[in-house]
């Protein structure tokens, strides 16, 4: 006896569970019961549940009875043939989706070869264990799965050739890498993805030491010749688009080079680049403050234009000016319409980024970090043969990330750039390290992958053997000149005349509570109020009703608006944040009062 | 001489360090020269020790536990559950004690015995019987309501009865005293359980919530220790317990009275004493911070336990214990619930010295802490008197 529940509501008893379950499973394979409909016994609580609802999360597999899986030799046949389809398995009850609560009842064997009685599913291909993203990291098997995790997590953020319809494309904050590579080192993946029409990184050589300091904790360092070659240059496109938005009472705004009279109007520097529909032109070569499109408005409110009918047609500058801290070359200029017809202007522009101090880049490994210092090819070290590597990378990220795929993939790449062939690194299935080693051997250099390396600066020789080799490195989409940010003075909000938010606005840095904390920790209190008076005010208070007063410097008399004019006043120092609630507080009708001590 | 020079010192630095110092003397004599260099420089550790006047020593020890406490969070969930009884560890055990609450959420006890009982194993079980509290639902087989009758009607298990030593008379004496309006009738082997209608006629409804009333009544031992686990901890016979009874299990004559102790710090107030308390608060606290391989100084929690336990009782670290308490009403608005506390004070007129951190900040003046500790005293404006 079990209780039956259908999408988690009772509906009823049932005498004989396990029976009652496989009929309706072997019903649904009949196509007698949607086959959406999945069922599940769960013996600990004598429960069946039956589930049709929305948003489950549910897998095909192959169905097997009495230890034979239901997909044949002849099935694989006529699906090669074309003469049957995906669809044709799921009504012959040969492939059926479970859900979560399903599974739990299910025994899926890995492979055909490990099917037994027990077995009452199949997987479909045990290459399903991993998803796209991570079956491109090779020699995963290597690595610890958390940083399998962060090393498919990063890929995503890789630059590369992200459509190769890219040109045509307007979209927001993307890059395109110049010259792109196919990894040395591949999987299976990267054949079945087609990885070589869109691939995201660089072949590099990559030396495990320390430099300088330069890269310490995840810092790289990179080589500036390798630089110069061209390692990592990438296009950052950003478009910027207008519409001639029409207003209530026929008027309109209008593309063109403002006139002079135009309220608002920049410097006549800004608009040089404008053609005389007030377009910019492709190929210009623009940067912060450039107008790229010349825009003018009808005043913001209809009343001004009747009560001062004289100076009616003052129009406002809208033009559109490249970004604070950007710069770059217009790209394309599209001329269209939007969907209400109304003329629609795009422009793209394209900005050329060499890598900077500050940079990000990540192997497949989940091993990311910023470049810490581009050196001159003739300050890097070198090996017996010459080579200076484009990466130096820190030898401190391994032991505890215990990340193996990133240095068996090395060896890999070493092995796979001398003898010019490309190498399988799939899950589970990789060239052996033994084999990629005795083919180092037999190229001449020592098995374990290390070179003895010479000093740049002053050409000694290291003591250490320096391990050296080719590995696949991305760029990552996080680059300085996106981020980077500082304020000295700047607007400031209207409410508060605190400093406003956000880097594209030019917003302050804030010294949030934690970092006031420590401020008075170290006891540095006049540091502090330092800090904190970007909205110092200063305002008279009457001494006699501690109200705020009034300091007339015309008539040079004071006033108070409880106690009227003959009264002594007091300036103060206060923060307008304060102010601000010393005025909420009146609203509410209380009466603060301000009591002065210590005067003189 | 000697003497004289340790003596002369004793009221500059405190008797801890004085005894330590007449202590190294006497196993390392040293003359008179050493002994002056020696003093003047201990004073100097001492002076350097001592803390400066405007230390901001409460945001100090807030932060002493704040930035450890942010790596505790993510390491408490593994060790949850491992180590022998299932008790609250880590950030939400350091909050359930900061915070006061009165309620612990697992209240455990370390009993320790008396001399021949904490190394002799034989007596054990005697003991344990003696504390662990027994149900009347741990000695029955079956408990059913005879719907004819409107009775209850327990079958006893004599098996476990014999093990734990309960005898038939036990369990009606305490059903008795406990059943009020029943009558409690014991027919070979089979208890009868009567109820006693006061005013209307009896119902099932009633004799149902009676009969779930009655797994419940307490037959032996220590009301509240539900499991209790010996453990061996060098050489010694100590009792982990789970719930705690702190002043019940002190009048066990084989328990040793002065070491056992309680994790529940309101238990310990009220059986031992605050001063006990800001003991336990500190040994509590301290003990989660060792289980996580943390080092906060010992004076931060001594800080701490000081603030919650000085007015004689004790106040959690929240909105209605100390930091409700504060001085300054802006600083108490910045805290929680502003409106409650600005509609209050303002109510009752009350005037904000400005003497704290908080509240400058808010107005934008210098803290009294550190550099802005000073301040330059100058000639007050008399009556009358027209300002320079």
């Amino acid at each position: 006896m079990a209780d039956v529940f259908i999408n988690e509501k009772f509906v009823g008893t049932v005498e004989n569970p396990e029976e009652f379950v496989k009929t309706v499973k072997s019903e649904r394979r009949k196509q007698r019961i949607p086959p959406l409909l999945n069922i599940s016994f769960e013996k600990k609580l004598n429960d069946i549940h039956i589930t049709t609802g929305t948003g489950r999360a549910r897998r095909p597999l192959i169905i097997v009875e009495d230890g034979v899986p239901k997909l044949k030799e002849e099935h694989l046949k006529l699906l090669k043939e074309g003469k049957l389809s995906w669809k044709d398995l799921e009504d012959q009850g040969i492939v059926e989706y479970l859900d979560a609560s399903e599974e739990e009842d299910a025994y899926v064997a890995l492979a055909d070869k490990y099917v037994t009685k027990e077995h009452t599913h199949l997987e479909i291909s045990p290459i399903t264990i991993l998803g796209i993203v991570t079956s491109l990291v090779p020699y995963a098997n290597f690595g610890q799965s958390s940083r399998l995790n962060r090393g498919s997590k990063t890929q995503k953020q890789a630059l590369g050739l992200y459509a190769s319809n890219y040109l045509l494309r307007m979209d927001t904050d993307v890059s395109v890498l110049q010259y792109p590579q196919v990894p040395i080192v591949q999987s299976f993946m990267h054949e079945v993805c087609k990885y070589d029409k869109h691939p995201s990184g660089q072949n590099i050589v990559i030396a495990l030491m320390s430099h300088e300091g330069y890269n310490m904790q995840d810092a790289i360092i990179l080589n500036e010749g390798s630089v110069k070659r061209g390692l990592a240059r990438s296009f950052y496109f950003r478009p910027y688009s207008v519409d001639e938005l029409r207003y209530q009472g026929g008027l309109i705004d209008e593309i063109g080079i403002p006139d002079k009279e135009v309220k608002g109007y920049r410097l006549e520097e800004d608009y040089k680049l404008l053609e005389d529909d007030g377009i910019i032109f492709p190929e210009a070569v623009v940067e912060e403050g450039n107008v790229i499109i010349g825009k003018t408005s009808p005043p913001r409110f209809l009343g001004e234009l009747e009560e001062f009918s004289i100076a009616a047609n003052i129009r406002r500058e809208s033009s559109v000016t490249i970004r604070q801290g950007e710069k770059g070359v217009v790209d394309m200029v599209v001329l269209t319409e939007n969907e209400e017809g109304n003329k629609l202007i795009q422009i793209r522009i394209r900005d050329q980024r060499t890598p900077e101090v500050g940079d990000k880049f990540a192997s497949r490994h989940g091993q990311k970090g910023v470049i810490g210092a581009i050196i001159p090819q003739e300050d890097m070290p070198f090996t017996a043969a010459g080579i200076t590597p484009d990466i130096i990378f820190s030898p401190h990220c391994i032991p505890n990330r215990m990340t193996i795929s990133h240095l068996i993939e090395i060896i890999a790449g070493k092995v796979g750039a001398l003898s010019g062939r490309f190498v399988n690194g799939s899950v589970f299935s990789a060239e052996a390290e033994t084999d990629l080693r005795k083919e180092l051997l037999e190229r001449g250099f020592r098995e374990n992958g290390t070179e003895r390396m010479y000093n740049g600066i002053t050409g000694e020789e290291f003591e250490a053997n320096i391990f050296v080799g080719n590995m696949y490195y991305l760029k990552l989409k996080h680059m300085v000149a996106n981020k980077l940010h500082a304020r000295a003075a700047g607007r400031i909000q209207l409410l508060t005349r605190q400093p406003i938010e956000g880097r594209s606005k030019g917003g302050g840095l804030r010294l949030g509570e934690m970092e006031k904390d420590c401020f008075v920790a170290h006891g540095a209190s006049l540091l502090l109020k330092e800090r904190f008076d970007s909205d110092r005010t200063e305002v008279y208070v009457c001494e006699k009703c501690g109200m705020l007063a009034i300091h007339d410097s015309f008539k040079k008399k004071p006033s108070c608006p409880k106690c009227g004019g003959n009264v002594d006043i007091a300036p103060i120092e206060i923060s307008y944040a304060f102010k601000l609630l010393y005025d909420e507080l009146r609203s509410l009708c209380i009466y603060p009062q301000v009591k002065l001590e210590n005067k003189y | 001489m000697a003497e004289d020079l340790i003596k002369e010192c004793e009221n500059r630095l405190p008797g801890k360090l004085v005894e330590n110092l007449k202590k190294a003397i006497a196993k390392r004599p040293i003359n008179q020269k050493q002994l002056k260099e020696v003093i003047k420089r201990l004073e100097e550790k001492y002076s350097y020790a001592k803390i400066n006047p405007g230390e901001a020593i409460g945001i100090i020890t807030a932060e002493s536990f704040g930035e450890p406490g942010t790596q505790m969070t993510l390491r408490t969930f593994h060790f949850a559950g491992v180590a022998e009884a299932n008790i609250t560890l880590g950030l939400p055990r350091l909050i359930e004690i900061f915070d006061a609450r009165k309620k612990a959420s697992t209240p455990s006890m370390e009993i320790h015995l008396k001399e021949p009982y904490n190394k002799d194993e034989t007596h054990l079980e005697k003991i344990i019987s003696l504390i662990k509290e027994i149900k009347l639902k741990e000695v029955i087989s079956k408990i059913s309501i005879n719907i004819m009758k409107l009775n209850i009607e327990i079958e006893l298990n004599k098996k476990r009865m014999r093990e734990i030593g309960v005898t038939d008379l036990t369990i009606i004496k305490s059903l008795k005293t406990e059943l009020k309006s029943a009558e409690v009738n014991l027919k070979d082997d089979l208890l009868i359980i009567k109820p006693k209608p006061k005013e209307e006629e009896l119902t099932l409804p009633t004799v149902y919530a009676l009969k779930e009333k009655i797994k419940d009544i307490h037959i032996k031992g220590i009301e509240g220790i539900t499991e209790i686990l010996p453990i061996k901890k060098e050489n010694e016979v100590i009792l982990l317990t789970a719930g705690s009874n702190l002043k019940k299990v002190l009048e066990i004559k084989e328990v040793d009275g002065t070491t056992s102790t309680t994790n529940d710090i309101f238990e310990v107030a009220s059986v031992l004493g605050i001063e006990a308390a800001r003991q336990s608060i500190m040994n509590e606290a301290g003990k989660v911070i060792k289980d996580q391989a943390l080092d906060i100084d010992i004076r931060h929690i001594m800080f701490i336990a000081d603030l919650i336990t000085n007015s004689g009782i004790i106040k959690g670290v929240t909105r209605s214990g100390i930091t409700g308490e504060k001085e300054s009403v802006l600083a108490r608005a910045s805290f929680e619930t502003p409106i409650p506390q600005l509609v209050k004070a303002s109510l009752i007129g009350e005037v904000d010295h400005l003497n704290s951190v908080v509240e400058n900040v808010m107005v934008n003046q210098t803290v009294p802490l550190g550099t802005g500790l000073p301040n330059l005293v100058t000639k007050m404006k008399k009556e009358g008197e027209e300002p320079k």
